[in-house]
This record gives C-alpha cells, structure tokens and sequence, in this order.
C-alpha cells in the first residue's frame, strides 16, 4: 500500500458516539434489556440484602424444620428452621460478590500481561503463554480441591484461586486484539506522531480490547457461580456462610421431604447466569452490527434517475452465447428498503469475443458477472430483466432468483470462473491434482486416469514447467502466479464456451500478471470460448478485449468497440479512467480506490 | 511430524513436573495433623509421632517432593495413608467408570452437535435460533443442575433409572448402561449447545470463503463441498472445542460421579482431597494431567492430519 492511502486511513478511535450506540442497541435489544433489568434487580437486593432480609442466615427456629410457607416465612424453612426466603436474599450477596471477586482477580492478572505480552512480544510472551498453557492443561476443580483442602473451605479464598485459573481466558484474549492491532497503521501513526507506548495502549488499543473484556467478564461470571455452587454443592463449602450452592446442597439433602428447598436456589442461579449470558450475547450483537454498517458503504445507494440508457451496438435477432438484458440486482436492507447494485445493465457475448467489463470498485461489475455465474450470495435479488445463455433463460424476465438448478447444468461444464485471488480460491486441504481432476472426472465422465493424464497436459499448457511436481503439490506450496496458472487450467479443464474472469490479475505481481494476460490471449485464441473480462484497469482492457462496457454505481455509461471508446469516447467517466492509466507513472495502479472494497 | 510430537511431549511432561509440584506444595500446607486424622482423636502423641515418621511427614519438604517424584518416575506413586491401598491400584479401579462416562458422553457431543451445527449454518432459519435458544440455556445452567434435575424427574420422580447407582465389578453391561444413561444425558446436554454453536460458526465460516465459490463455478455438487471440503477445514475448529470439553468432564465428573454416586475418578479427588490423602490426590493430579495431555496431543495429530500446512510446520 501507498504511503498516499496508508494516511487516509481513518483511525477508529474510541469516540463517544459509537459508545453510546452499542448501549442503545443492547437496551432496544427485548432479551438485553431483559437481562439488564435482572441483574439490576440482583444488584439492588444485594446490595440492600441485610434490609430485605427478616432474618439473619443463620437465625434457626429448632421447633419449626421444613416448613411450608407462611406469614413469617413466606418461603418456608430448611431442616435447621432456618428462614429460605432470608437465606436467599443474603446468599445473592454472597454468590455475586465472590463472583465479582473472582472476576476482578481474573482481570487483574489476565489484562495488563495479555496486554504486555500482545504489545512487546519477546520472553514476557513466551513465558506468559507457558503459564496460560499449564493453567489451561489441568481441570480447575481438582485445583480447586486441592486448594480447598490447603486453605479450608472459604468461598472467597476459592474464587480467588478460580479467579487465578480462569485468568488466561482475558490473557488470550487480550493479547490477541492487542496482536491483530498493533501492526495496524493507525497505531504505526500513532508512534510515528510520537506518543508513548502507555498513551497508545490506553488510547487505542484499550478501545480495542474493552468490549470483548466485558462480554468475557458477564461469561467468567456466570461460570464462577457455578463453579462455585458446584463445590458448595459437593458439601465443600463454608456451611456458616448462606450461598446459593449451599442452599442447593441443602435442598438436594431433603429432596423427598421438601422439594421446593431445590427449587428456589436453583432457579435463582439458573436466571442469573441466563441473564449474564444474555447479556453478553446482547453486547456481542450490537458489536457486530455496528461493524455491518459501514461495510455497505460502498454499495451505490437507491436507484440514480435513470438518464441516458446506453444500448450496446447488437444485431438483436442474432443468436449469442450470452445475451443479458435489463438486468437489475438488490440487496433488501433493513427496513424493507432494497439497495441497487446493478441497474438496467444489457449486453452481448458472443464465441470467441472478449468483452470487456470496467469499473472502479463498487460499480456493480463483480455482481454483474457472479449473476450470471448465479454464484450472488444468497440474500441478493434480481430486480428486473433477464440472462439467457446459449438461447436458455438462466434467469427469466419476471424471476426473482438466479435458477440454481438451470445453472447446475451449465457451470463448471459450460460458464467455468477465473477468480481474482488466487490463494484463497484454492482449497488449502486438498492437494492441486485432486483439485483438477475431481470436477473432470464429475463432469466428463472420464476414468481417473485420463482425467490425471488431462489435468498434467492442462498444467503444462497453462505454462508450468513441472507439472508433476505441482500436481502433487498443496495449493500454499506454490507461488501466487502458479497458484493463478492452476485456476485457469481448472477454469479451461471441461472445455466450457464461456469464461468469466475476474480481476485475474489483481492480486498478481506485476510482471506475472503481463504472463498470466499473454495466456489468457492464447487460450481464448486456441479455445475460440468466449471471456468476460472484469477489471478496473483499462490496460487489460487494452490488451485483450474486443468490445468494452464502462460501469459506474451499478450502470453502464459507455460500451463498444474498444477502439472506439479508446479513441473517440465522450464521456468524462470513461475519460478519467483512461486519463488515470495514461498519466499515471505506473499503468497497473492506476485507480486510488483501495483494494478489497470490491465485489459490492 | 515426529519433532512436533516430541516437542508436545516434552512440554506435557513439563506441564506435569510443575503441576505436580504446585500441588505437593499446596498439600504439604494442609497436612498438619493428618497422622491424628489416621489415628483417631484418643491417640497419644508417641503414636502420632511414630505415624508421622513412618509417612515420611518429620521431613523437610524438598526431600518428601523428591522421595515422591523418584517413586513416580518408577511407576509407583505411594499407598493412601488412609486406607493402605496402593495409588495405582486404586485409581486404575476407579478410571473405566470415568472414562467411561467422559469418551461416551464426548462421542455423543460430538454426533449430536455436528447435526445441529451444520444444519444451522446450512440452513439457517429455525434450527438456527432453537441452537441460539438453546445455547443460552445450555450456559445458563450448570450441568450439576441438569443433573439434580434429571435425577429428580426421571429417577426419583419417574423411577425409569436408578437414582443412585453402583457399579459392581462384576455387573452386567445393562447395568453399566442404566446406571450411565443419567450422567451421560447430562454431560451431552451441557456441552452440546456450545459445541453446536462453535461448529455452526466454523461451518459458517468456511461456506463464505473464496475456494467455496470457485468449486460452486466448477460445477461442485454442494452435498460434495459441504461434506468434503467445508466439513475437512470446519474439522479442526469442532474437535479443538470437543478437547476442551472432554477436559472440562474430567473437572465435571467430580460433581457428577457425586450426585449419581459413581464411583469414578471425580469421586476418589472429592474423597481423597478431603482428608488430605497427599499420594491419592497426586495419583489423582498425575492422572488427569496425563489424560490432557494425551487428548491433547491426539487433537493435534488430527489436525495435522486434517490441515497439510501443520503438517508441513
């Protein structure tokens, strides 16, 4: 990347608004407010339990053992006469504050080493992790026990030691936004402009951690009072201190005498970790929707008045391979709105013609060619018009979805794809030569053996020079050229008539990518197939294509013979882009638009 | 392949070394009067002077650890003081009820979970939000409360399983099923959910990425591309949280082998820890710390089988 772009690059500092918007999205969210008013409620008989309660936890009437509810205990009493509904006030008390504690020792050491050992790396790293590993190796509770046994049954001195193991969940958590951040350029900004590493860790990269760290807490607190219960449960507990898990070990004691002793602890355990983990899940939420929204950004918004309708130069009656009319593609929004990405878009391809499609990111070309591939993700609608390959509909005039099953028949064996990566087009699993043969052998019908003797013959005649070795090879054992050599040997292998590329020269180095053109030319010369060719840099255009249509926020504003929209085009779109190839120093980059934005 | 293997190894018997230690350590502290515990409370103080010496207790720390640690590395981890019967013996006695538990309930998580998981990332919708529903819940109640709740319906209220059982040696496999169905449910049901949800979001994951559209182009029949490929990369992610799961059994069978009175391995910890039996809870912590590592180490090998690149690495 340019060192133009890398300050464009917004830093996405931690500014109140978004703040406030996640808050306000968790409270407008029926299950987070929910969750909210619970634990708000749990707080307050807390915090006020010694007021709300009428007795204390361990004030027993002797005479009266496993009573039913009535005006004094209006939840009854346990086998020691002891007042439930007291018991359960205070034991919120207890429960959520050694839950807390645990909680906090588990911040205290997990945040300031995850952010250590994520932001300096080195010894303190390796070290760090080591610890979280042997930690992570052995179950908490036979720790637990073993720690009961050395320091005897408190609650508090257990939920700090739980706190201690359960501490490399915020360590890894931690370090690993702190990692995926450091090398960002906003932070490289930062240490450029000169602030310190302590200002840079508050400033930026706590901004980054603080959600996550809050989801992790409501968790860590949930499975601290159970845990917790867990032990008091077993009998390991302080039975002079009244919490929920005693009172459960209490209840499960009496079971057949009084059944409702079960209930009440157990339930109120069972709401507050929902709520915790509701509202966690309600936070998360609202993070990722506030992320989806600046995603679409790129998408052009609501259809532009439609002005001048380019018609592509066609002999309408004439049969071609691929003839798309009207064609209109959306994505619904939010709120019913549906958001226009391709709009009016008609054009011909004929056998062995190479049209070109340009744009810059966000014109709509990349959707464009997966319609016809019906390769568009699944919440995608066609609004209007009509694809027809080799005189069969593939979509319908008045048809809402690409026809999978009419497509079926056609990809891979007829329409085949070159993609723009080439690394990530690749399964990492399997090896390159299963890769090749298996579509052949599915749509060929050949034995594996010829399939294998074809795909060696593909991989030469794409340029590879040891196609045995490639053959053999996992896709990240090759080079991004190879790997772009073997998806268009993949793309050519079941003899289709039309090709669709694109970007395939993108993500290439740029001498490669003059390689990977000057094949592409033979084979489309060789094969006589027909290629759409999408890019947004017209210098491809110029060396390959035979007609070209220029798109802008999902509509063509120019189309022809590329001889004359090189020469004689009028249109000021078109003549930036070409002015951007001509004067720039380096033809490939032409457009400033930053990679990576594209296909929307 | 095999430097990796050694290299994990070497680590785990670190891990063991350290645990060990730690947990000599925090024992040596609460041992104070374990030769009065053994002894009962009417014991002269020549008596336990004389138990305390034949424990080794009169000697200073680093040579009991050292004394322990010499033993282990011959495979003997010392007899219960409490109730003379070797460490060994009586942990290889307690481990098939365990395992047992823990391997059927880890087969049951995984089958039930990758069901669920890929049909909701397939298909979205309504399995989707019953897993969403159900992942909530399933976190939301521990599982010793699944458990007293099963236990109350089925075996107490309804009485189709025994409530408490007890595994005789020599019982029968109907035996082991009835008396294991209980304790199983309850383990499957806490890890499910999050289990499901994991291998949704893998599965999910892998369907958005590139080389699934391209084998869409070629042609690729989507039952081939979810079962073949997405399932192979999704793999890792789904056994990565079913070893974290088999390892959080072995913490959740202490409570559980407790409430259907199972005598396993949780049940010895709970007793052993208790009355401060230092060989047992070592035998108990060298046991379970060698059951992870070993899980451990069969995930990773999985992995590599299933991913070439850390095979390469």
């Amino acid at each position: 990347m340019s060192q133009e772009t890398a300050f464009e690059v917004e830093a996405p500092a931690p500014d109140q608004v978004s703040r406030t918007h996640v808050v306000k999205r968790v409270l407008r969210n029926p299950l987070g407010l929910t969750a909210l008013i619970i634990l708000a409620v749990l707080l307050v008989v807390a915090v006020c339990a010694q007021w709300i309660a009428p007795f204390d936890a361990n004030h027993a009437d002797i005479a009266k053992t496993l009573a039913g509810p009535d005006a004094t205990n209006i939840l009854g009493t346990d086998s020691a006469g002891r007042d439930t509904f007291s018991r359960l006030v205070l034991a919120t008390q207890t429960t959520l504050l050694a839950a807390l504690l645990c909680a906090a020792v588990a911040i205290a050491l997990g945040l300031p080493s995850g952010l250590i050992a994520g932001y300096y790396s080195g010894w303190f790293d390796s070290v760090a992790g080591w610890i979280v590993n042997m930690f992570m190796a052995v179950p908490g509770i036979i720790l637990l026990l073993t720690i009961r046994a050395a320091f005897g049954p408190s609650v508090w001195i257990s939920m700090i030691a739980f706190g201690i193991l359960i501490s490399p969940g915020y360590f890894r958590l931690t370090r690993t936004a702190v990692q995926s951040v450091r090398n960002e350029l906003y932070v490289d900004a930062a240490r450029v402009s000169g602030l310190s590493d302590a200002r840079i860790i508050s400033r930026h990269i706590f901004a980054v951690v603080r959600a996550p760290i809050i989801i992790q807490t409501a968790i860590v607190c949930g499975i601290a009072i159970s845990i917790q219960s867990g032990l008091e449960f077993l009998g390991l507990g302080d039975p002079a201190v009244a919490t929920w898990g005693v009172m459960v070990s209490e209840g499960f004691t009496n079971v057949y005498l009084a059944p409702m002793l079960l209930v009440w602890p157990v339930a109120a355990i069972g709401i507050t970790i929902g709520a915790l983990v509701l509202l966690g899940n309600a936070i998360r939420d609202a993070l990722e929707d506030r992320e989806k929204v600046p995603r679409s950004k790129a998408v052009p918004t609501i259809a532009l008045a439609s002005t001048n309708r380019v018609v592509i130069p066609a002999d309408s009656d004439e049969e071609h391979l691929l003839a798309v009319e009207n064609l209109a593609v959306g994505y619904p929004q939010r709120g019913g709105a549906i958001k226009r990405v391709v709009n009016d878009v008609s054009f011909t391809v004929d056998r062995g013609e190479v049209l070109g499609i340009v744009g810059e990111s966000g014109s709509g070309k990349s959707q464009t060619a997966f319609s016809i591939l019906g390769l568009l993700p699944a919440e995608a609608r066609i609004l209007g018009g009509s694809i027809e390959f080799d005189g069969q509909y593939t979509v319908a005039p008045g048809e809402t979805t690409v026809s999978q099953s009419r497509l079926a028949k056609l990809r891979g064996k007829r329409i085949s794809y070159i993609p723009q990566e080439p690394m990530s087009n690749l399964d990492p699993a399997y090896r390159i030569g299963s890769q090749l043969v298996a579509p052949m052998v599915r749509t060929l019908g050949i034995s594996k053996a010829e399939a294998r003797r074809r795909a060696l013959q593909l991989l030469r005649d794409v340029g590879i020079t040891d196609p045995e070795r490639t053959f053999r090879a996992y896709p990240h054992e090759v080079s991004g050229g190879m790997a772009q050599r073997v998806l268009i040997a993949g793309a050519i292998s079941c003899e289709p008539d039309l090709i669709i590329a694109d970007e395939p020269t993108t993500a290439l180095d740029v001498t490669v990518q003059a390689d990977v053109l000057d094949l592409l030319r033979d084979l489309q010369k060789r094969l006589g197939v027909g290629v759409i060719l999408v890019t947004h840099n017209f210098g491809v255009v110029a060396d390959l294509c035979d007609r070209v249509i220029v798109m802008q926020q999902g509509r063509i504003v120019e189309g022809g013979e590329l001889r004359e929209v090189l020469h004689y085009t009028e249109e000021p779109y078109t003549k930036r882009l070409l002015g951007s190839m001509l004067v720039g120093k380096e033809p490939m980059t032409m457009l400033t638009v930053p990679e990576g934005g594209e296909g929307s | 392949m095999l430097i990796f293997i050694i290299r994990r190894l070497v680590s785990g018997v670190t891990v063991l070394v350290a645990l060990c230690c730690v947990t000599f350590f925090l024992l040596y502290y609460s041992g104070s009067n374990i030769a009065q515990n053994i002894l009962g409370e009417f014991a002269t103080s020549d008596q336990i002077a004389a138990k305390e010496h034949e424990l080794g207790l009169d000697q200073p720390l680093i040579v009991r650890m050292l004394n322990w640690f010499g033993g282990a590395l011959h495979g003997d981890l010392g007899t219960s003081w409490f109730t003379n019967e070797p460490v060994t013996q009586s942990l290889l006695s307690r481990l098939p009820v365990t395992l047992a538990l823990i391997v059927t309930a880890t087969i049951g998580i995984a089958i039930l979970a990758s069901g669920f998981g890929i049909a909701a990332a397939v298909k979205r919708g309504g399995v989707d939000r019953l897993l969403q529903t159900g992942a909530v819940v399933g976190q939301a109640i521990p599982e010793f409360v699944f458990a007293i709740i099963l236990v109350t319906v089925f075996a107490i209220g309804l009485g189709w399983f025994p409530a408490t059982s007890s595994i005789a040696p020599g019982a029968g496999g109907a035996a082991w099923i009835a008396s294991l169905a209980l304790p199983v449910i309850a383990l499957v049901i806490n890890g499910l959910t999050s289990t499901a949800q994991q291998i949704r979001s893998a599965v999910i994951g892998e369907l958005e990425r590139d080389y699934v559209r391209t084998l869409r182009s070629r042609g690729t029949p989507e039952p081939v591309i979810l079962f073949k490929h997405v399932m192979r990369s999704a793999a890792p992610a789904g056994l990565t949280v079913l070893s974290l799961h088999f390892i959080g059994m072995l913490g959740g069978v202490v409570i559980i082998e407790q409430i259907f009175a199972l005598p396993g391995m949780g049940a010895l910890a709970v007793q052993s820890t208790t009355l401060g039996d230092t060989p047992l809870v070592m035998g108990v912590v060298v046991y379970t710390v060698v059951i992870v590592i070993i899980v451990n180490l069969l995930v990773d090998l999985a992995n590599g089988w299933l991913n070439p690149k850390v095979r390469v690495s």
